[in-house]
Order: structure tokens, then C-alpha cells, then sequence
């Protein structure tokens, strides 16, 4: 399966044009901005889809390691006024305890439970930080100065996280354990009955995903300044978000959630300026609307993601050229 | 103790309106073997339909169901044949393809509803609303009761129909055995798509009649598609009297919970019970019963 080399050239050639993006162009802070979302959502994507492309183990819960992540870094400021610094240390860590921990639950359920066990989980963390004032400082959130105003080591930071998400995906895959994970996806009891631990395999794709994810948390809290229980444990925006990023992208490839990433936020924010004025003010209500359509869209025709498919796609456009070129 | 007697009363009768939501869900779960989380949103949208009848033409809530729930039901006959059903012989990598489109239908769902009728919240202004009747310290509220007496006659309803038509028949004959079903001659295809529609009907009318009682907005959905499945699995899933207990069981959870612990954890207690079901009893409480 991995008969190719382990980074291609043009992978080398996408991080740094990556890192030199800031270099190039002069952006503006709302670009700036939008960039470390879709590299923010590219660690989340590409974590997701580790556990659910990989492994098979869709999990409706993914919000629980990210906000986990984000009040790793936020409680000890809170409380102690520690620097959210050091949620970069803990924030994985912290998710990844949490991971384990839910995993003694949720991971003996299968398919449809297990999504719905870790969609509740998710939500009943959310209720919980919203309600554990002393710890959390309820619906008020945590505030804090953030310590850089320009947007560019922020940048860096997420695009540092986003390459260790997607290397660890790439060497988890080229092992012994990314076999396994693909023979419990494919047929847990199958898997079982040869001899894998699929328990065991599972736990191991929940803690990698889980400790991007809470990086990914902890980041965002570093980068935000701000954070409350509704907007980091968000099922919409978060869990599902995560799900549909992948799925756009294409689920159990490499490179399908960082695409679906891209389309995502390019899609949304396009209607959400109203394609940059050019179109009328009532454009922007619809970002949401077409990004649901585009999922509908995806699913029907496009089962394996834009990256999945790819072939499929590229076959369909040829075609057409064809027979244009025909008439 | 009149305090008790409240919790205990008012818990009852949502616990019938929280049955009709778990209903719909318990019979799309059991033909379509998916968990339909577009619920709640479609339960949405049979709510601004209504909204709309009394706002615009002021049609009574209680008589335009006439109107929300057929509307409910051609729509999810459509969704369902035309989105849901081609997933069947779709080959694709992860096996929850359909539930992941009812998440992208549940999207466009609210984000059209966000569309045409803004995020405000709105009520609906009748004689009878926030009506109440007073017996010795404990209030029952009108509307509340009204709309448990249409969801006990809505399950007595659809039992009649699983129990005693043909169509019902058809209906267990295709949850029990997809395969088998078709080859005694029942179209799973055409089963399928009306079990939806009529799963959708049901939250419909439930919706409706919510209306005097809770309010709207189009983010009102998740709430109760979270609701629904934590229902069905705690009745077990395909039982009738399952989604009735089920129903009961989260209400009077919901109302002692926020009553003598903490009010603000009253959404977390249905969600705790349910990862203890599906743990703990797996069947749910129907396999205690053996009903």
C-alpha cells in the first residue's frame, strides 16, 4: 500500500510554500486570520480521521478533546494564573487522559452507539464546564491578553501542530499499528479472531487523534484569548464541523481532510463576505446553507471525499472535455 | 411534598410529548437501521409551518396541524427516496454514510429556516396559553395536557396501525428482516421511504402541538433529535411501549433531577442515563420485560 515514498517531493513543497506564504504576500490581518483557521481545521479534520477514517470508530464527539485541550490551557490560568503557554505541554496530554477514559465506555459500543455514546459524552462536558463555576468560570469563559498582536507566530505555531498531526498519520499508517487499524475498520471481529487486540488498537487511535485534537485546544485558547463551554465543546460547530471536513476531503486519505479544510473555510467565508461585496448583502446568511448542500452533494456522488475520489472526478472532467471537444 | 407532586405531574405529561418524538425515531431506527439526526429538524420545520399558518393567515396551532404534517411527510418521503435511499448500494469506506447525510439534511434544514425567518425567537399568542388549572397547590398546564392527550391517541394510533394493517405488517416485516420482506413481496424500497415519512409525521404533529408551550428558532432541532435517541434507546429500540416508557423515564429524570440536584445540569442527566443504558442494558428497558 505504501510502496511510495514516505514524504513525496511536492509534500515537502506545500509545507514550504506554507511557511512561506507570510513571506510572499502581504496579507491582511482578516486573511492572516483566515489562514490559521484552515490550518487550525486541518488539525482537526486530519485528527478525526484517524480514528474514524482509519479505524472506522466515527466518533460525534471530537469537541470533547479539543475543549479539553482548550481548559487544559485555560483552568491553570484561572486559577492560578499559570501561562496558557503551557497548554501546548498539557493540552494533549490532558486529551489524551480524557480519551482514555472514555474509551472504557463508548469503545464497547459499535457503529451508530458508539457515535451517539461519544456525542453524548461530548455534550455532558459541555453542560459540566458550563455549570463547574469554581473550576471554569461557567458561561463567563477565561479571558486573557493574548501575548502577540500580529497574527504571524500564531501561524506558525498551528502550521508546527498541523505537520506533526498529519507526520503522525503518515508513520502511524506505515506501520504495523495502521494495518491493525485498517483490519478493525474493515471487520472488528475479524480483526479479533487473528489475533489483534482491537481494544487495545482502538485506545491507541483514540489517544494519537485525541492529543492533536487537545493541541489543536489549546492553541486555540493561546490564539483566541477567550474561551466559554459553548463555543470549544460546540457539537455543531466542533464535532460535526470536524466530521464534515473530513468527509468533504475524503475520510481514511492522507491529504482529504486538510482539502475538505480548505474548501470549508474558503466556501463559508466566500458567502459570508458575500463574495467580497460583489454580491448582495443576503448572499452571507447562505455560508452555512451551501456548505450543507455541498456535503449532500459529496455524499451522493462523491462517497470517498474530493481526495478519494479524485479519479473519479478527474475521468468525469476529461469526459466532458471530450465530447466538447466532439461538437 | 407539593413540590414532589409537581415534579412528579408535570414530569408525566412531558414525558407523553417526549414519547411521540421517541416514536418516530424508534420506528425510523428499526426499518431504516439508521439514527436519523435530521429529527429534530424536521420536527423544526413542521413548528414554522405551523407558526407561519397562525402569523400570516391566523390559523389556530391546534388546527393547522392539518397542514404541518402532511407538509412533514411529503417532504421526508422526498428526502428520504431521493437522498437517503441511493446510499443503500453506495460502496463506501465508512459505513455511516447515512447518517452523516441527515446531519448535512439537518444543516440545510436549519440554515434555511435561519434564511426565512431570521434567528428571533417566537411564540405563538393564544386564549389558552400559559393557561393553567389549579389543584390544591399543583398546576397543570393546558396546553401541556392537550398535547399529551393528542400523544397518547397518536401512539394508541400508530399501535393500531404497526398491529393491525397490512402496511403495518409490512413495516415489522421489514425491520425484522430486510431481505426476507422483499421476497415475500413487500417493497423494502417503498416501505422505507413511507417509514420515514410517517417517523417524520409523528414528531410533526408532536411539533405542533409543542408550539403554544415551547419556543421557536431554528436552532430548536439538536435538542430534541438528542432527545429522541436517548428515548429510544433507553425504551429499546422497535418497542412501542419501550419508546413510551423510554419517554417517561427521561421526562421524570429530567424534572426530579432539575427539582432536588442542580437545574442546570437537567440536559446532562437524559445523556448520562443513556451512555449507563447502553453500557449497562444494552436492550434497554424492553429487555427487561421481555414485551
Amino acid at each position: 500500500m505504501h510502496n511510495d515514498k514516505f514524504i513525496s517531493k511536492s509534500e515537502i513543497g506545500i509545507f514550504i510554500f506554507a511557511l512561506a506564504l507570510p513571506f510572499i504576500f502581504d496579507f491582511s490581518p482578516y486573511i492572516q486570520g483566515l489562514l490559521i483557521f484552515v490550518v487550525l481545521w486541518v488539525v482537526l479534520g486530519t485528527s478525526w480521521n484517524l480514528l474514524a477514517g482509519y479505524t472506522g470508530q466515527v466518533s460525534f464527539g471530537h469537541a470533547a478533546f479539543f475543549g479539553i485541550g482548550a481548559y487544559a490551557a485555560g483552568v491553570p490560568f484561572f486559577l492560578f494564573k499559570v501561562s496558557p503557554w503551557w497548554g501546548l505541554l498539557f493540552g494533549g496530554i490532558t486529551a489524551v487522559i480524557l480519551g482514555y477514559l472514555l474509551g472504557i465506555v463508548v469503545f464497547r459500543l459499535r457503529g451508530p452507539y458508539f457515535a451517539l455514546g461519544t456525542l453524548a459524552a461530548a455534550e455532558i462536558l459541555r453542560i459540566a464546564f458550563g455549570q463547574e463555576e469554581w473550576l471554569t468560570n461557567g458561561h463567563n469563559g477565561i479571558l486573557y491578553m493574548t501575548t502577540w498582536v500580529s497574527k504571524y507566530p500564531y501561524y506558525f505555531i498551528i502550521l508546527a501542530i498541523a505537520a506533526g498531526t498529519i507526520l503522525t498519520v503518515k508513520v502511524v499508517m506505515r506501520r504495523r499499528e495502521g494495518y491493525y487499524f485498517l483490519s478493525i475498520r474493515e471487520d472488528e471481529d475479524a480483526a479479533s479472531a487473528i489475533g489483534i487486540n482491537a481494544s487495545k488498537y482502538k485506545n491507541i487511535s483514540m489517544g494519537l487523534s485525541s492529543f492533536w485534537a487537545g493541541m489543536a485546544g489549546a492553541f486555540y485558547f493561546i490564539y483566541m484569548g477567550f474561551i466559554d463551554p459553548e463555543t470549544v465543546f460546540a457539537l455543531h460547530n466542533i464535532s460535526i464541523i470536524s466530521i464534515l471536513v473530513g468527509i468533504i476531503g475524503g475520510v481514511g486519505t492522507i491529504w482529504g481532510p486538510a482539502i475538505g479544510a480548505i474548501i470549508m473555510v474558503l466556501l463559508q467565508e466566500t458567502f459570508r463576505s458575500a463574495f467580497f461585496g460583489f454580491a448582495p448583502q443576503w448572499v452571507s446568511g447562505m455560508h452555512a446553507f451551501v456548505f450543507g448542500l455541498l456535503v449532500i452533494f459529496v455524499i451522493l456522488y462523491l462517497p470517498g471525499g474530493v481526495v478519494g475520489d479524485w479519479d473519479l472526478i478527474r475521468k468525469k472532467l476529461h469526459l466532458k472535455r471530450k465530447s466538447e471537444m466532439k461538437k | 411534598m407539593e413540590m414532589f407532586l409537581q415534579s412528579l405531574i408535570s414530569g408525566l405529561l412531558v414525558g407523553g410529548l417526549y414519547a411521540i418524538i421517541g416514536l418516530g425515531m424508534s420506528l425510523i431506527m428499526g426499518v431504516l437501521k439508521i439514527i436519523n439526526l435530521a429529527h429534530g429538524q424536521l420536527m423544526m420545520v413542521a413548528m414554522y409551518v405551523s407558526w407561519s399558518a397562525w402569523n400570516y393567515l391566523g390559523i389556530d396551532p391546534y388546527l393547522s396541524v392539518v397542514l404541518s404534517v402532511p407538509f412533514t411527510f411529503y417532504l421526508a418521503k422526498f428526502l428520504s427516496k431521493y437522498l437517503l435511499n441511493p446510499l443503500i448500494e453506495k460502496d463506501s469506506i465508512l459505513p455511516e454514510n447515512q447518517v452523516l447525510m441527515t446531519v448535512g439534511i439537518g444543516m440545510v434544514l436549519v440554515e434555511l429556516a435561519r434564511f426565512l425567518f431570521t434567528s428571533d425567537y417566537r411564540s405563538v399568542q393564544t386564549s389558552y396559553t400559559g393557561q393553567a388549572w389549579d389543584l390544591g397547590g399543583v398546576s397543570i398546564s393546558i396546553p401541556l395536557l392537550i398535547a399529551f392527550i393528542v400523544s397518547l391517541l397518536l401512539t394508541a394510533g400508530l399501535f393500531y396501525l404497526l398491529m393491525k394493517t397490512d402496511l403495518g405488517r409490512s413495516i415489522r416485516a421489514t425491520a425484522q428482516d430486510r431481505l426476507a420482506a422483499s421476497l415475500m413481496g413487500v417493497s423494502a424500497e417503498k416501505i422505507t421511504v413511507l417509514t420515514y415519512g410517517i417517523g417524520s409525521a409523528l414528531i410533526a404533529a408532536a411539533g405542533t402541538f409543542f408550539l403554544p408551550i415551547f419556543y421557536l428558532y431554528p436552532d430548536v432541532g439538536p435538542e430534541f433529535t438528542a432527545k429522541a435517541f436517548v428515548i429510544t434507546i433507553l425504551g429499546g429500540l422497535g418497542s412501542t411501549v419501550g419508546a413510551i416508557t423510554g419517554g417517561i423515564v427521561l421526562a421524570l429524570a429530567e424534572t426530579f433531577g432539575a427539582t432536588y440536584l442542580s437545574s442546570g445540569y437537567r440536559d446532562a442527566y437524559g445523556l448520562i442515563i443513556f451512555l449507563l443504558v447502553l453500557v449497562f442494558l444494552p436492550g434497554g428497558l424492553k429487555s427487561l420485560t421481555k414485551v
